[in-house]
């Protein structure tokens, strides 16, 4: 893996890098309290008495959490823990009015897990998973209405939430972003996340070191916080890396310690030196018994789980017979597959293909609409398509239908018959077109058989505007090599 | 294992308490008294014996993922010392 050397004028380094990433759990209610978990309501809407820790005030396990905490690891091919325990992370700050954050510690709901990342050369590597556990979220913090006061916002305090740790397996900017990336994909296959980092429902914190290439120790490392893109958490981790080498290389050393990104100047700032986790006095959370899941529950989540982007891809190449490429694209995301899929039924897979990425995914690009607005759907592109193979239009024609329908969102059959689109394949409608066109052009004619070969396009050009489009383009240049000899 | 005055005050500053002066030579000997009766316990052999998290193992009770609370924002606020335009209002907590 040459490309993941860091090389300087002085030797050859290699980062080590893990992250830490939560996820905020799709529910309705929140982990521990029934107050909405919805986004965007005013400040304090969706609050209990419970959110905001009243005295006497005891927290109720939301099942729904559990049930998309264990498909999210079993989407990971992560071992699921029959027994966990919740625990109390102690610390003081206006977003955590409990005073302590109801988390898992020495016992998480999931353990290790594998994660298959897909590069852009093509390789595939292995990330493995540590653990998911899952925990409340906090309140908001706003600091910059008034210069004295922080104003706090308790919507979010108790959502629930999934914290993935992953073991330090990355050694590229490029592996962590593809890692994220299909992180992503799973948890919206399985409805489990929204996965949209810059809304805070995904959040990553990335761990870096630096060592010597070919070393195996490992050095303290710095952990980067804030990071809101998938971009951004690239190009802070190779910042880093970067600037760990260059204080190595100067004689310096490295402290544990919490940096921040800075997403307008590439830069990671020191914000201080990593607590010890001692600190937090974590200790089992008394309001709450361990969770015991039986082997029954676990296999109804199992049962529940849809195709994941991997299998789902395996069968759209093996089945379908789509190239990896078209097929990685085309999986992404569930419901461009599911789209892709339902045109697909009973068609030519590549050439449905070819219309979904090329004149459709262009056709939502340009009018800036998302998939489930699409004024063309699934059947009727299918339909278009079929219309192409059964020789009733001809692709050029094909373009212009489709144009129809995302304006009108009308059926491609319809708009063929209504407009007369239907492609001329009888040979007798295109000769007497043809016969037309060299009567009326008896100079071209002359040039052609004169050996200006090249005319030919210029008559093949002439019949199909004549026809309006519609006469077969294999037909008409048949014919005239016949006529013009 | 027995603490010192330094580590009673970090105790103290983690859990925001205020230990006086005079006050922190007691609260160590508190400490240690605790912590030396904790080692008398620690002298029975616990190897192969897994934590007692809870005498109440199988009872863990879930509640269906359903929205009946909150919507009480004054309610609320009625307990904080200082709201303003429906936030919480607190010193100043940025870093």
């Amino acid at each position: 893996m040459a490309e993941n050397i860091i090389k300087t004028q002085n030797g050859e380094w290699e980062m080590v890098c893990g992250l830490e990433i939560h996820c905020q759990i799709i529910s309705k209610s929140k982990i521990f309290s029934s107050a909405s978990t919805e986004y965007g309501a005013d400040a304090n809407e969706n609050v209990s008495f419970v959110d905001v820790a009243m005295p006497g005030m005891l927290p109720v396990l939301n099942e729904e959490c559990v049930r998309q905490a264990v498909k999210t690891g079993l989407g990971l091919n992560a071992k699921i823990n029959n027994r966990s325990v919740f625990s109390r992370k102690n610390y003081f700050y206006a977003d955590l009015p409990q005073g302590y954050q109801i988390t898992q510690y020495e016992y998480p709901l999931v353990g290790e897990g594998e994660v298959v990342i897909d590069l852009p050369n093509g390789e595939t590597r292995k990330i493995g998973i540590e653990r998911i556990h899952i925990e409340q979220d906090t309140g908001k913090s706003i600091h910059d209405i008034n210069p004295k006061k922080s104003y706090i916002d308790y919507n979010r305090a108790g959502v629930g939430l999934m914290e993935l740790v992953t073991k330090p397996d990355f050694r590229s900017a490029e592996e962590v972003g593809a890692f994220l990336k299909k992180l992503r994909s799973i948890v919206r296959y399985l409805g489990t996340c929204d996965g949209n980092m810059d809304e805070g429902s995904m959040r990553c914190d990335a761990s870096v070191s630096v060592r010597p290439l070919g070393s195996l120790d490992l050095r303290p490392r710095a952990e980067i916080k804030n990071v809101n893109s998938v971009k951004f958490v690239m190009q802070a981790i190779d910042y880093e890396a970067k600037r760990q080498v260059e204080v190595y290389e100067n004689g310096g050393s490295i402290e544990q310690q919490t940096r921040n990104f800075d997403q307008n100047t590439g830069e990671t700032k020191f914000l201080r030196v990593k607590e010890n986790a001692n600190e937090y006095r974590y200790f089992p959370e008394p309001d709450l018994p361990p969770l015991v899941l039986s082997d029954e529950f676990i296999e109804s989540v199992r049962n529940e789980m849809c195709e994941l982007p991997d299998t789902k891809k395996e069968r759209f190449v093996h089945e379908l017979k789509l190239p990896h490429y078209d097929a990685s694209v085309l999986c992404e995301n569930k419901e461009t597959a599911e789209f892709f899929e339902k045109a697909a039924t009973g068609r030519d897979a590549k050439k449905v293909a070819n219309w979904v990425m090329g004149d459709f995914f262009a056709m939502l690009n340009a009018k800036h609409l998302s998939l489930e607005n699409s004024p063309v759907s699934a059947e009727n592109l299918g339909a278009l398509v079929d219309l192409i193979s059964n020789n009733i239009i001809n692709g050029k024609t094909a373009k212009d239908v489709f144009a129809i329908m995302v304006e009108t969102g009308k059926a491609p059959d319809v708009i063929v018959e209504e407009n007369g689109l239907r492609q001329v394949t009888d040979t007798k409608a295109i000769e007497s077109i043809v016969d037309a066109v060299i009567k009326e052009n008896p100079d071209n004619v002359a040039a052609y058989k004169g050996g200006k070969q090249n005319l030919m396009g210029w008559f093949v050009g002439q019949v199909m505007k004549q026809s309006k489009g519609t006469a077969n383009p294999a037909l008409v240049n048949q014919i005239l090599k016949e006529k013009l000899g | 294992m027995a603490v010192d005055n330094q580590t009673v005050e970090q105790i103290a500053f983690l859990s925001r308490l205020k230990i006086d002066e005079n006050k922190l030579e007691e609260t160590k000997d508190e400490f240690n008294k605790i912590l030396n009766w904790v080692a008398e316990l620690q002298e029975v052999n616990t190897d192969n014996v897994e934590q007692l998290v809870s005498v109440n193992e199988e009872n863990l009770f879930c509640r269906e993922d359903v929205v009946k609370d909150g919507n009480i924002k004054n309610e609320v606020l009625k307990n904080v010392p200082l709201s303003e335009f429906g936030y919480f209002a607190v010193p100043k907590v940025v870093e």
